[in-house]
């Protein structure tokens, strides 16, 4: 305990003062961080990894088909078409796949959208690598016009074998407002 | 005492600039109860709504509204200030201390509370209505869908926050330093070890509340993206920051009650508390597993499996410090020369509700279950069986307990046994139906409901009508008493009850403990 004050009651609310102000800074440099940590490294709630994924010497596992579900829907206000070409594909775990996600701003204004991934289930999230996705980046969009959003992804050999169908889900959201604005990128 | 002390001083200013304990205590304790009242009338609309299916009376917005501030201004506007105000009238009288440590600040940490809920209030007047979005206020209802009263809102936790913080400190400094000589942390009654270690809790989980907050105002106002997805947040982060602070908070609730009962139960069953020592250690034990249990409260949110049983298994624990403390309390009453008056009543009334709820929050544990009774009337009977029966009846009992050493004079007992067991029979057909419309399906905070659910709904209302009106009786004896119950002078109102508080005049002066009191190094805690 430290000493400021002669007086015995002050320096023990001084200090009471100092815990009281540090459990109000752990909730911004300790919770807040700690959770998206542990989200990336667990896995939890779909958040795919966030490392870069290097490729095992692309050996394709024949031996078994992974069904790939793609959803897409829209935050609350965003007026984008937005919806994926195939709804479904069955690949082999190794193999690099791509399809396509359509995405129509018809407003007459432009707008800036960012599409924020969900893998589901979120054990699968670990073993979903996606080399190349428009949800790395913002997707500007002029007034009444349309864009093919590339998306390529390889499934992991180590996919444990019970999981047979993997839920990719995308929400696309409306972040005109905030465009230049720090935005996870993920 | 000496004779030549001043009296308080005289109006209105006696009671604004007063750094007196008991004026603190005194303003504290009527702060709680017009809150208790105003928190109680919340609950009787949502209660007439819920009379029947069907809606009747009001629109499910303000419904919403209503359990929103029902439980907003009954944690923090009713339980919490009443304990704080027990503590000021209590523990410097139970340590031998003049006042408290930091009589200042402890006239702040008081005067910023009836404001605060002053515009927690007025926001039910506002445009868009007031904060909907239940008392856990998740995101992102709080912060997207939230009206413009949601500033107001979070303005009102800051504020609230920092008087529980300024009042913790106080009992911390009092406690730690202003103790008379020979009344080591052993000796302290328990009512004052529940305190201390409670104030320990608010000071480490309130500013985790001012954090939640201060996200959801940044969220709200500045652009940021803490709980929103969008911007890479994610609303799940709210929950586990909320429950941090959330989960101690309700130990921060029942730990002073903790305090109550065991000094109350001694008094009337005549014998020292059984197993002091282990209360203690019992206490700490439950103050600090409260700070890894908080994830218990989110079992459905889509945690892995080994956090789930990680939170399983440590809330589990919680049940042994508890089982503790109620077998010692039991085993105090065993062969003691029991007597029945209205402070033992709802002490007892306390032990056995209390228990119930530690059995259904027991049940709620499991988390392979709780999927089932999450966000069910069944959480709802849980936790009112352990916040109502538990805090607020063993506050009753304080108020019986003490009131004749606080104002000199006596309370009507016929009328305080009556109105115990009218709250009892009213609290347990309130509550008791709860547990099975829960477990049917009910969820909780819905203004409506399926057809099968009216018989108990009905007479769940009806109970609560009853509780909320036999509340009337405590104020009218308790406003009788102060203004013409039966004069009494005995230093010790109760024959059984211990302790330092009992060696001063009747009624209790103004200034008390001004030398310190000897106490005696044999003698055990009281």
């Amino acid at each position: 305990m430290l000493r400021f004050s002669d007086k015995p009651a002050v320096n023990t609310a001084v200090n009471l003062v100092a815990v009281a102000v540090m459990m109000f800074a752990f909730v911004f440099v300790v919770m807040v961080p700690l959770y998206n940590v542990l989200c990336d490294a667990l896995g939890i709630n779909g958040k795919p990894s966030g490392q870069s994924y290097t490729a095992v010497a692309a050996k394709v596992d024949e031996s078994r088909t992974v069904t790939i579900q793609f959803i897409a829907s829209n935050n609350e206000g965003m007026p984008w078409e937005f919806a994926p070409t195939t709804t479904m594909m069955e690949v082999h775990p190794g193999a690099v796949n791509g399809t396509v996600f359509q995405a129509r701003n018809p407003m007459p204004h432009a707008m800036v959208g960012q599409a924020i991934p969900s893998i589901s289930p979120a054990r699968a999230a670990p073993y979903f690598h996606k080399t190349e996705c428009f949800c790395f980046n913002q997707q500007p969009l002029d007034g009444e016009s349309a864009a093919e959003l590339p998306l390529q992804f390889i499934v992991d050999q180590d996919l444990p074998r019970d999981i047979g169908t993997i839920t990719l889900s995308y929400t696309i959201f409306d972040v005109t407002d905030m465009a230049g604005a720090a935005v996870a990128t993920r | 005492m000496g004779d030549h002390h001043h009296g308080p001083a005289k109006g209105l200013g006696r009671w604004l600039f007063t750094t007196n304990h008991k004026d603190i205590g005194t303003m504290y304790l009527w702060f709680s109860f017009c809150m208790f009242i105003l928190g109680g009338t919340f609950a009787m609309i949502i209660r007439a709504e819920l009379f029947q299916p069907g809606m009747q009376l009001v629109d499910p917005e303000f419904f919403n509204q209503m359990t929103t501030l029902h439980g907003l201004v009954m944690v923090f506007g009713a339980i919490m200030p009443s304990f704080v105000g027990l503590a000021n009238w209590m523990i410097p009288m139970m340590i031998g201390a003049p006042d408290m440590a930091l009589p200042r600040m402890n006239n702040w940490s008081f005067w910023i509370l009836p404001p605060t809920f002053l515009l927690l209030a007025s926001t039910l007047f506002m445009e868009g209505g007031a904060p909907q979005a239940g008392w856990t206020f998740y995101a992102p209802l709080s912060t997207t869908y939230a009206g413009p009263s949601v500033t107001y809102f979070i303005f009102c936790i800051h504020v609230l926050g920092l008087s529980s913080i300024m009042g913790s400190i106080n009992i911390i400094a009092t406690v730690m330093n202003m103790r008379a000589p020979g009344m080591t942390y052993m000796k302290m009654p328990l009512f004052v070890w529940t305190w201390l270690i409670t104030a320990f809790l608010l000071v480490a989980v309130m500013p985790v509340l001012a954090g939640a907050v201060t996200m959801m105002l940044m969220d709200v106002h500045f652009g940021t993206s803490f709980f929103s997805a969008a911007g890479g947040g994610d609303p799940v982060l709210f929950q586990h920051v909320f429950w941090f602070f959330g989960h101690p908070e309700v130990y921060i609730i029942i730990l002073p009650a903790f305090g109550v009962v065991s000094q109350i139960i001694p008094a009337f069953s005549r014998k020292p508390l059984f197993g002091y020592d282990s209360m203690v250690y019992a206490t700490a034990s439950i103050a600090f597993l409260s700070f890894i249990v908080w994830a218990h409260h989110m079992y459905t949110v889509g945690m892995p499996v080994s956090g789930e049983l990680f939170f399983m298994y440590a809330t589990m624990l919680i049940a042994v410090p508890t089982g503790v403390k109620v077998f010692n309390w039991v085993t105090t009453m065993w062969r003691g020369a029991m007597t029945f008056e209205t402070p033992m009543l709802f002490c007892i009334g306390f032990l056995v509700l209390f228990t119930i709820g530690g059995f259904t929050g027991l049940m709620l544990s499991i988390a392979p279950a709780d999927f089932q009774y999450h966000d069910s009337y069944f959480v709802v009977a849980h936790f009112h069986y352990v916040m109502v029966a538990g805090a607020v009846f063993s506050m009753t009992a304080a108020v019986y307990y003490w009131l004749p050493k606080w104002c000199g004079r006596m309370y009507n007992e016929t009328m305080g046994k009556t109105h115990f067991w009218i709250s009892f029979i009213g609290f347990n057909l309130t509550f008791f139906p709860q547990h099975f419309v829960g477990l049917a399906g009910m969820p909780r905070r819905i203004p409506d409901y399926a057809l099968q659910f009216a018989d108990f709904n009905m007479m769940s209302s009806i109970g609560a009508f009853i509780y909320g009106a036999s509340q009337i009786l405590w104020l009218y004896n308790v406003i009788a008493t102060i203004v013409a119950g039966e004069k009494i002078s005995d230093e010790k109102v109760w024959d059984g009850a211990e302790g330092l508080e009992w060696t001063i005049p009747t009624p209790a002066p103004y200034h008390t403990f001004e030398t310190p009191p000897k106490i005696d190094p044999a003698h055990a805690h009281s």
